[in-house]
């Protein structure tokens, strides 16, 4: 404990003549002290950075210039997620045709909720084997290199085997862009 | 009736104790703080799931800030060494080796490098200078070039750690060109660096986590 043994001697008498000197507590006050080490506690709690960057891997595919060297997917496991302007996600299942156009074209977003990307993936997931199911994520060139990383991050969360990060094809590029023109105007 | 004695206790607290703990913690969080050095280059990364740590060192940094502008660092000094040679040799560009050498990122095209390396390292900030040129729109991808000469000065050792760490605001075709480059040079294998952020609970990959399977990321 902080406190000093101040009283003289073994606690015998002192003689007459002697005056006695008063004696001062050596006791401090440590409130305001504990109070000013709280005080920069806080401080170093809120400044301090716990968390460290992490990183996130990605394998590219090689570019192969002949078809037959190319990966092919199957039509019933193949889910297309196209990224647009705005945080907005719009995907399709199997092959895009002019036909199905409007029924197979569909937008989300990056939320978690019912409209969420993620549901439709898990939707998707559901449906599918497992080894038949193919991700391609197309990136519009409006989209922010956020959205893509949130997507990458989306087929982790959902532990997708394969996916493929895609350049946008121009009809596609074009129908996403109808597509917001279409959710700007509704 | 004699009433019991109460004995009257003192409201003072010995304050020690409690001290002594709070600057236990405070020289604990003092140690333990570390205060992020200025970036030259502001860049805001997006947060993924992934638990991996980014690596520190033996790295081949591509920084890409929210105006699309493309900037390159490296922690090794020989392999930069001889990149400035080569640069001098085949492209004639007169640069000083040295401050090659010590500068922390390269951010201007080919044609501006020399004096860029003449600007002094404090008063280079990501937000003046021109960056890497990499649109395709406006002239050549250097960026190929880049990683092509990074190919060479690691031709023999293998690189360990290419690093691309973006800004949120950054556009697609950016990312894209960089993206192009690697992929041109084979380099086939990149990370990107997020900030860590919580696994959504009830999603797949935390059921996975709760059983304790291994993540492959």
């Amino acid at each position: 404990m902080a406190e000093l043994d101040t009283s003289s001697g073994g606690g015998h008498k002192k003689g007459p003549g002697v005056k006695k000197s008063k004696k001062l507590s050596t006791r401090v006050d440590l409130t305001p002290m504990v109070d000013l080490g709280f005080l920069l506690i806080t401080f170093f709690i809120f400044t301090t950075t716990m968390s460290q960057p992490t990183a996130m891997r990605l394998i590219l595919p090689k570019d192969t210039e002949k078809p037959e060297d190319q990966n092919k997917a199957k039509e019933s496991g193949a889910f297309t997620i196209l990224l647009g302007k705005d945080n907005k996600v719009f995907y399709y299942e199997g092959i895009l045709t002019t036909e199905n156009a409007s029924t197979n074209f569909k937008s989300a977003n990056f939320s978690s909720g019912e409209e969420g990307i993620r549901n439709a993936i898990l939707k998707k997931k559901a449906n599918t084997i497992e080894k038949n199911l193919v991700i391609v994520i197309k990136p519009g060139n409006d989209c922010t290199y956020k959205n893509v990383v949130d997507i990458l991050d989306e087929m982790s969360v959902n532990v997708i085997k394969r996916y493929a990060l895609v350049d946008i094809s121009d009809i596609e590029g074009q129908l996403v862009k109808k597509s917001e023109a279409q959710t700007i105007a509704q | 009736m004699a009433r019991p004695k109460i004995p009257r206790k003192s409201t003072n607290i010995d304050m020690t104790a409690m001290c002594d703990v709070a600057f236990l913690l405070l020289s604990f969080f003092i140690l333990t703080t570390k205060f992020k050095p200025a970036e030259a280059i502001a860049v805001v990364t997006p947060s993924s799931v992934a638990a991996k740590v980014a690596p520190d060192k033996d790295f081949v940094l591509v920084t890409l800030d929210k105006n699309g502008k493309v900037f390159l660092s490296m922690d090794d000094e020989q392999k930069k060494e001889y990149i400035a040679n080569t640069l001098n040799t085949t492209k004639n560009l007169g640069i000083d080796v040295n401050a090659f050498k010590k500068a922390a990122f390269i951010g201007a095209p080919f044609s501006q490098l020399k004096s860029f390396l003449q600007i002094p390292e404090e008063s280079r900030k990501g937000d003046v200078l021109p960056g890497i040129p990499t649109d395709t729109t406006k002239g050549a991808n250097e960026m190929i070039e880049w990683m092509r000469l990074v190919n060479e000065a690691y031709q023999g050792t293998k690189m360990k750690n290419l690093l691309l760490k973006g800004d949120n605001l950054a556009k697609y075709p950016a990312f894209k060109s960089i993206v192009d480059a690697f992929k041109k040079n084979d380099f086939l294998k990149f990370q990107m660096i997020t900030s860590p952020e919580s696994v959504p609970l009830g999603s797949e990959l935390w059921k996975n986590n709760q059983k304790g399977e291994k993540r492959d990321d």
